[in-house]
């Protein structure tokens, strides 16, 4: 079970690991885009944190609402509205909860998927978020299905995110800046699936202490 | 990385201010966000016309708010698109009660951030329409992905669907003419060397002295491919062919041309290359009916430049030369 305590320690560690790999995802995005997605991420992530001490006793809906409104009005882009769209429909998809299951969790993933899908008019294969979140998705599903708890179903959905990265550098990019670049995008992880694969194991390795 | 700024973080915000300090006759900044807007807006009974995007493409957009072109331009991080807050304040600052139309350069980014902002200005009653300009012969067009990007043909439709909107003409026909303009506009670009994002301290991609970028964008974003460097009549040459492949322009019929420096580039060489435009464009017996050479829409330092072909007719034409005032474009 996910209580409000581990809820925020998760929001908070991943807004740290966010900040931490800012030059990461900057270099991510030197060859195939403009050498700021970290500078955006950071931007943004930096405002979460600030407007978290407000909504601290709020519900978990409210708190994912204040989380997507500070990225949707600080990170620009595209990641500020797919970021932003994700975490509305994750506010959206915990409305009355106090605590969060593994069903839970399932229905958080389908309706961010949904979210991105929507807002990016993108699927997977493209070289996007949706190629570590989906197989992240799957590999979640695929656990608890089996009878894996949160803490197992985390960690075997941040590595199929790493994985999901990987397979990022082996195609072309189908959306976003990227996808200017054609064959040239080959050869390159896509910044936008790494912070996401970066969130989602800092979730896990909250999970997992 | 030498440049001369204070902080990055203060980049955009020391720059709006410096703008709305030199040209005051002319626009102003709506309070608390990093929108530029005409300094009589709203315009009572007229479309108005907002774009934007990310900044250090000067004097895109700013430059470009004044009678004739745009009522609101709203400034992004550098090469970051603006967020909807921001597009919304515009939209609800010059909305003179006959709608809005937003011209959108074709990035995810701004796509989605303009949509949102279409999102929350629907749900206040503001009539918004879009046009998404993709002028860039680079990029391989394709529905399946994002398609080509805008680039300096963008200014082209700001001046045009701005002419309609000041005649008086309803939002569906400037955004009618607006998607016209885009329609017969097209731009290949190339550059000599990157430029740096501020807040990167790097420079974009590494060419060797002697190498050409082909086919780039306006973010430093890599081209579509490196080849040695050659005159500028050959590269002038290779361009317009590649611009003529994608839209023919036939014997008689009238165009107008752009010649847009991407920031490091020096006049002298973009009048050079103007030169060679024109005289391949009279070859084929094409009508060159206005030619606009300089800094129209920058990629911060990048030495490089773009040409622009607008396929103009009579329509097309008389708005191009329609009057505009603004910081900019002027044409009295």
């Amino acid at each position: 079970m996910i209580d409000k305590n581990i809820f925020l320690r998760i929001i908070n560690n991943l807004s740290d690991s966010i900040i931490e790999n800012k030059e990461l995802l900057n270099e991510l995005d030197r060859p195939i885009g403009d050498s700021d997605h970290g500078s955006n991420m950071v931007r943004g992530f930096t405002e979460v944190k600030k407007k978290l001490e407000n909504v601290k006793e709020s519900d978990f809906s409210t708190i994912l609402k204040t989380i997507a409104m500070a990225l949707i009005s600080t990170v620009g882009g595209a990641s500020g509205p797919l970021y932003g769209t994700s975490f509305l429909k994750a506010s959206g998809a915990v409305v009355g909860k106090e605590e969060l299951d593994e069903k839970d969790i399932i229905a958080v993933y389908e309706a961010v998927i949904d979210g991105i899908k929507y807002r990016g008019k993108s699927d997977k294969g493209q070289k996007t978020m949706l190629d570590a979140i989906i197989p992240a998705y799957e590999a979640f599903k695929a656990c608890v299905e089996n009878g894996g708890d949160l803490k197992k179903a985390s960690d075997e959905a941040q590595k199929a995110a790493a994985e999901g990265v990987e397979y990022t550098k082996t195609i072309i990019a189908i959306k976003g800046r990227a996808s200017f670049l054609g064959e040239r995008s080959i050869g390159h992880a896509d910044p936008g699936a790494t912070s996401s694969y970066i969130i989602l194991k800092s979730i896990a390795s909250v999970l997992n202490e | 990385m030498k440049k001369m700024i204070n902080n990055s973080e203060g980049i955009v915000d020391e720059m709006l201010k410096g703008i709305v300090m030199a040209h005051p006759e002319y626009l102003k900044r709506v309070k608390g966000f990093n929108v530029l807007i005409r300094e009589n807006s709203p315009v009572k009974g007229k479309v108005a016309l907002v774009s934007g995007g990310g900044s250090g493409h000067e004097p895109s957009h700013g430059g470009y708010v004044g009678k004739g072109m745009l009522d609101g331009a709203v400034a992004g991080e550098v090469f970051t698109s603006p967020t909807p807050d921001q597009v919304f304040e515009a939209i609800k600052a010059v909305d003179g009660g006959n709608g809005v139309l937003l011209v959108i350069k074709n990035y995810s980014g701004d796509v989605m951030n303009f949509e949102m902002a279409d999102e929350m200005a629907d749900m206040e009653g503001i009539k918004v329409e879009k046009v998404i300009v993709n002028d860039d012969v680079a990029v391989e067009n394709s529905t399946y992905t994002t398609g080509r990007r805008g680039v300096a043909g963008t200014v082209f439709v700001h001046k045009i669907a701005g002419a309609a909107a000041e005649e008086g003409r309803d939002l569906e026909e400037v955004k009618r003419i607006a998607q016209k303009v885009i329609d017969h506009t097209r731009t290949m670009g190339m550059s000599l060397g990157p430029c740096i994002v501020p807040d990167a301290g790097k420079p974009s991609f590494e060419l060797e002295e002697d190498e050409i970028e082909m086919g780039l964008g306006i973010h430093g974003e890599p081209g579509t491919h490196r080849t040695k460097i050659s005159s500028a009549d050959e590269v002038t040459n290779y361009m317009i062919d590649k611009i003529l492949e994608d839209m023919p322009v036939k014997p008689n019929e009238e165009v107008a041309v752009m010649v847009n420096g991407l920031g490091g580039t020096p006049l002298m060489e973009l009048y050079i290359v103007n030169r060679k435009l024109n005289e391949l464009l009279n070859e084929k017996e094409v009508k060159v009916a206005k030619t606009f050479v300089g800094n129209y829409m920058t990629s911060i330092e990048m030495p490089g430049f773009s040409i622009t072909v607008l396929k103009l007719d009579e329509e097309l034409k008389r708005l191009l030369n329609a009057v505009a005032d603004t910081p900019a474009f002027k044409q009295l």
